[in-house]
């Protein structure tokens, strides 16, 4: 291992000296049945080297042929980030040598993209950020190599690998950004809300499940910075195959942090790939190349080229759903709620439960409260997520149904919530297990008004005179007489009555 | 008909099957044997599959005695090229990298070829992965031409055309990028076809230059090629570059070039194939056997062609480019030959090791000369020049057979040279190729048949007919009409003059 | 003037993986010099207006059903393509150290 410390600088002072430029690569692989060159299944975790072929073992003789639903799915993940589909493009090879690379090149695209000259829209801080897409290209992923010996079973310090090709030849649609120059202290967090987006999109099209703890998605984060205020790009570093959100917006603070530092002690960037470590969350260099890389790219001659005719793209076009961005300004406006407000919706990982919640015949506001209230508590005490919660949206309409027909109150909906959390069945269940039940019935309430009123004459007087704010009293009373099961808005119209 | 079974074509030993005058295990011992007795000499094939053959000769014989209809091929033998991946039976491309493979699947025309009942006697002998034009490349040692054995059989695919013109097998499959089918014909006296590129599946047939490389037929007659052109041709799922279309009646077309003849037909002859380079002898028997094209009816005319004049020095960009990435795959991970696994050396040191220890010095040399034409600041100079020269030629052959049906010339300018003789001057063995390169450049279809000895050395010298994209059928209907009235003026069959091994 | 030196022939010999020998370097030099002077041939044609054709015939979408191998497809035994490897173990492909990433 090389470098084992960082000199880093202050990340306040390193913005304050130097602006950040970024790039991102995501890999994405797809959700397809077979792989990108041969009819292989691509279920995850199978048996080693059992889901291969001749093709995706890069056997002597054995050709590729292109899967149409990967050329499906990257087209429409084109149209999804705006980008323009080419009428004509192929395949090349990258040429280099890998053990894990079956046919030592990749069959990816050069000059040629499917996809160019699109953009993502983004959200941070209330802000909108538009992230502008060079390219998305198809290609193939690599087999996976286990190391054996050494300390760690990492690759350095091994003593022989072990590989398994199921994985090889999985399709991948790799999306490459321009450039994004943004405010420094934002940066990290929009790179984040940009592989964030991405991912939402890609499951929004349903063309992968996008599990970044799977490798389904993944990032390289290249940055580079300049003097605050200068034209002129630095030397980048690419930090490959960063793979999750947090560690994202980590690797990136990192790296303006280690680039700061050398820049300001006169020292140079050197171009070059680093592995980000999730543990420490700190960047290593990779291998220092002795001569740069040269892939020899050249048209993959096994392969006819893909000209998608514009009928085919509309017809895709047509297929795309709502996107991420849309959706969030349609329910935003639906529930009458700001950008600001659906950002936290979002952040919560509450959008698409309170969705289905609104559907189960909640209103929006009540679905949004529980949701985010008492729900978030209960999943940030069991440190999960909203969504894997033992409460459904279904149950959740349910609860906000009772409340608004005055079955419960929300002190009962509370209780009826954490039964449900608890395992005792169904919002419906709990109530009748609990016996939790709005009080209604006139007659019980009347006698227990009378009750109360007879034992505070003072405060009775109070009310017959016009003073309506004193009923809280006397319902105080009431509740406390019913252990919490009358409803307060019911109590207090009846008090009024009997002291009108 | 001959008792000798090795000494008749692939049609009477058929038709001979079929009718039960003789058994598909009699046909195939006689093939055996023959191998036996001569192969020693010729080292046609790098892999007899006695046991395979007779199995698969006796499945034939079982067929017909149950009544079962056979395919027009059913029970000949066959030597196939050691570049198509044969299920469990040793497949090494010439090379040592690949020695001792035994394949986990058929190719295509392996599949298509057992499937038609076809009898693979065994593997023949190459160049190193289809790079040569002499078989003295390959890692096993050279093949001899039986004509004489102190010559080339041509190549990549001498061990084909050995196969044959030492009626070692009446069929053989070969593969063309640059001419390995047709030229090594042309030296043995033998008929080889390279088809309409697409119309032969190459999957499971060993990439030299993907974008070049052909599996075509070998025969001893145009009929016989015919025959197993359309047994192994076709569309295939598993070749994007298969073309998805019938494939052209060439049977019918070499039985009504002998039929009805080819009056009328426009003949070219390609102005750039001659002069300096081109023996006399070989000039000789080409200008004669276009005399008696126009003595059969067609009509003769020059055609001219300037870009091929430029063929070579593209098809020497392209091939080796292809072939620097497609031979990339051979680093010693998951089959074939590794070499210094001593537990110290890196991965990346073992693929170097081993394809330092494995390859043989063409390939090698092919490999470097095609990793610089691909290099970043080499590129646009040479490989993107090259397929831009590619266009050009495309666009002379569209020009000239815009007036002509086929075009003619010498399949190559010399007939067989002394092994060892061009061995180490790689310029002067890739002029081999000069005249059939053009067709696999533009991908269209060519066809090498005997025309006569050279009077000066006596030995074969091969005409070549070229026709358009999948006009294959054309070359067979020239080509047959040709060939009888060649047989009618010799009064036998070219290689009864072959001497004796 | 030579245009492929002893140095360039070690460059692609590393870039391609092969190990030459120092006899070798100097032979392929000598060779590939002279190959590449005749092939440089190429660029006497004017080419300004041609396009490069990378394929011997003009097909485009050839595509295959997203449909896990389809009758016709080769299907492999494993344990036969792991008795070709140079050395397996654990169902896996065996191979030396791996250098390079970290
Ligand atoms: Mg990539
Ligand atoms: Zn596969």
């Amino acid at each position: 291992m090389t470098a084992t410390t960082e000199e880093l600088m202050d990340l306040e002072e390193a913005l304050a000296r130097f602006d950040p430029v970024m790039g991102l690569e995501v890999h994405v692989e797809l959700g397809t049945n077979t792989k990108m060159f041969c009819s292989c299944p691509t279920e995850f975790g199978a048996e080693p080297n059992t889901q291969v072929c001749p093709t995706c073992l890069g056997l002597p003789g054995a050709l590729p042929v292109v899967n149409e639903i990967g050329v499906e799915s990257a087209i429409r993940i084109g149209l999804a980030l705006n980008c323009e589909i080419a009428e004509w493009c192929r395949f090349a090879r990258k040429n280099y040598f890998y053990p894990d690379m079956p046919k030592n090149f990749q069959t990816s695209q050069y000059d040629e993209p499917i996809a160019y000259n699109g953009y993502l829209d983004v959200e941070v801080d209330g802000r909108t950020f538009r992230i502008e897409i060079e390219r998305a290209h198809m290609e193939e992923d690599t087999g996976k190599s286990t190391h054996v010996g050494g300390a760690t079973g990492r690759i350095h310090g091994a003593d022989y690998s072990l590989v398994d090709y199921n994985r090889a030849g999985i399709p991948l649609i790799e999306i490459v950004t321009r450039p994004i120059e943004v405010p420094g202290h934002l940066s990290a967090a929009v790179a984040r809300a940009y592989v964030a987006e991405l991912r939402d999109l890609i499951v929004a099209l349903g063309v992968s499940e996008a599990r970044m703890e799977r490798g389904q998605m993944r990032a390289d984060v290249n940055l580079s910075l300049k003097p605050t205020g200068a034209k002129k790009l630095g030397t980048r570093s690419e930090t490959k195959n960063v793979n999750s959100l947090r560690s994202i917006e980590r690797a990136a603070r990192f790296e303006i942090q280690r680039h700061a530092a050398v820049l300001a002690s006169g020292g140079t960037i050197v171009q070059e790939t680093r592995h980000f470590h999730e543990d420490k969350g700190t960047t290593t260099s990779g291998r220092v190349k002795e001569e740069a890389e040269d892939y020899r790219y050249f048209p993959e001659p096994d392969l006819v080229p893909i000209a998608p005719s514009r009928e085919w793209v509309e017809q895709l076009r047509a297929t795309l759903p709502e996107l991420p961005g849309a959706r969030r300004k349609r329910l935003a406006a639906d529930w009458e709620i700001s950008e600001f407000e659906m950002q936290s919706v979002v952040n919560a990982g509450a959008l698409d439960l309170i969705e289905a919640t609104v559907a189960a015949g909640a209103d929006a506001a009540s679905a949004r409260k529980w949701w985010l209230g008492e729900l978030a508590r209960a999943a940030n005490e069991q440190a999960v997520e909203l969504a894997e919660l033992p409460i459904t949206p279904a149950h959740v309409a349910r609860i906000v149904v009772l409340v608004a027909a005055g079955e419960l109150s929300d002190k009962l909906a509370r209780q009826v919530i954490e039964g449900v959390l608890a395992g005792e069945g169904d919002p419906d269940a709990v109530v009748a297990a609990r016996g939790l039940k709005v009080v209604s019935d006139d007659g019980a309430l009347l006698a227990a008004i009378d009750e109360a009123i007879a034992a505070n004459p003072a405060v009775a007087e109070k009310i017959r005179g016009g003073n309506h704010a004193a009923a809280g009293v006397i319902i105080g009373a009431v509740m406390k007489a019913t252990k919490g099961q009358a409803d307060a808005a019911k109590v207090k119209e009846l008090t009024l009555s009997r002291l009108a | 008909m001959t008792t000798d079974l090795t000494r008749r074509t692939a049609a009477e030993l058929a038709s001979s099957i079929a009718s039960g005058e003789v058994s598909a295990v009699e046909v195939t011992q006689a093939h055996l044997d023959r191998i036996a007795k001569v192969d020693e000499k010729v080292h046609a094939f790098l892999h007899v599959d006695a046991e395979g053959a007779l199995g698969a000769a006796r499945a034939v014989d079982a067929k017909r005695a149950k009544g079962e209809r056979l395919g027009p091929l059913a029970g000949v033998p066959l030597a196939l090229k050691d570049l198509f991946t044969t299920r469990g039976l040793p497949t090494t491309c010439g090379s040592k990298i690949l020695e001792g493979w035994l394949p986990p699947y058929d190719a295509t025309v392996t599949r298509r070829l057992r499937e038609a009942d076809v009898v693979i006697l065994g593997k023949s002998n190459m160049d190193e992965f289809a790079m040569g034009s002499s078989t003295e490349n390959s890692a096993y040692g050279p093949t001899r031409n039986p004509w004489d054995l102190e010559r080339i059989p041509g190549g990549s695919g001498g061990g084909s055309a050995a196969a044959l013109a030492s009626y070692e097998s009446p069929l053989a499959i070969g593969t063309d990028t640059g001419g390995s089918i047709r030229q090594p014909g042309a030296v043995t006296g033998t008929v080889g076809v390279k088809p309409t590129y697409g119309g032969v599946s190459r999957y499971g047939m060993v990439a030299f230059s993907s974008s070049l490389d052909q599996g075509g037929p070998c025969a001893r007659t145009v009929l016989d090629a015919a025959l197993l052109h359309e047994v192994i041709a076709g569309h295939d799922p598993l070749d994007s570059t298969s073309i998805d279309a019938p494939v052209p009646g060439v049977v019918e077309a070499a039985r009504a070039g002998v039929r009805d003849g080819i009056k009328g037909l426009r003949v070219g002859v390609v102005k750039q194939f001659a002069g300096e380079g081109y023996q006399a002898g070989v000039m000789q028997r080409f200008e004669e056997s276009v005399a008696l094209l126009r003595e059969l009816g067609a009509e003769v005319v020059e055609v001219d062609c300037p870009s091929f004049d430029y063929a070579l020095p593209a098809y020497y960009l392209i091939a080796p480019s292809e072939c620097s990435s497609n031979l990339a795959r051979f680093d010693a991970m998951r089959y074939g030959l590794r070499a210094g696994d001593d537990g110290n050396h890196s991965a990346e040191e073992v693929t170097a090791l081993t394809r330092e220890a494995g390859f043989g010095p063409e390939v090698k040399r092919r490999i470097m000369l095609g990793t610089y034409a691909l290099s970043s600041g080499y590129y646009d100079a040479y490989y993107g020049q090259a397929q831009k020269v590619r266009t050009l030629i495309t666009r002379d052959f569209d020009a000239a057979f815009g007036r002509v049906d086929v075009m003619v010339s010498p399949t190559t300018p010399t007939t067989a040279f002394k092994i060892g003789e061009r061995a180490d001057d790689p310029m002067a063995m890739y002029l081999a190729d000069l005249c059939t390169i053009p067709t696999n450049l533009a991908g269209n279809a060519g066809m090498s048949l005997p025309c006569g000895l050279a009077p000066e050395d006596g030995l074969p010298v091969g005409l070549q007919i070229l026709a358009p994209a999948m006009a294959d059928d054309r070359l067979y209907r020239v080509g047959a009409a040709l060939e009888a009235a060649l047989l009618q003026q010799w009064g036998r069959p070219l290689l009864d003059a072959v001497p004796a091994l | 003037m030579s245009a492929i030196t002893r140095e360039e022939v070690a460059h692609l010999a590393r870039l391609s993986r092969l190990a030459l020998g120092e006899a070798e370097l100097d032979h392929f030099a000598e060779q590939l010099d002279a190959i590449v002077g005749a092939v440089a041939r190429v660029s006497e044609l004017p080419t300004d207006d041609v396009p490069p054709t990378s394929h011997a015939q003009p097909l485009t979408n050839v595509f295959r059903a997203d449909v896990v191998r389809p009758a016709g497809t080769p299907v492999l035994e494993r344990a036969e393509v792991l008795a070709q490897a140079p050395a397996a173990e654990d169902d896996r492909f065996r191979v030396p150290r791996i250098l390079g990433e970290d």
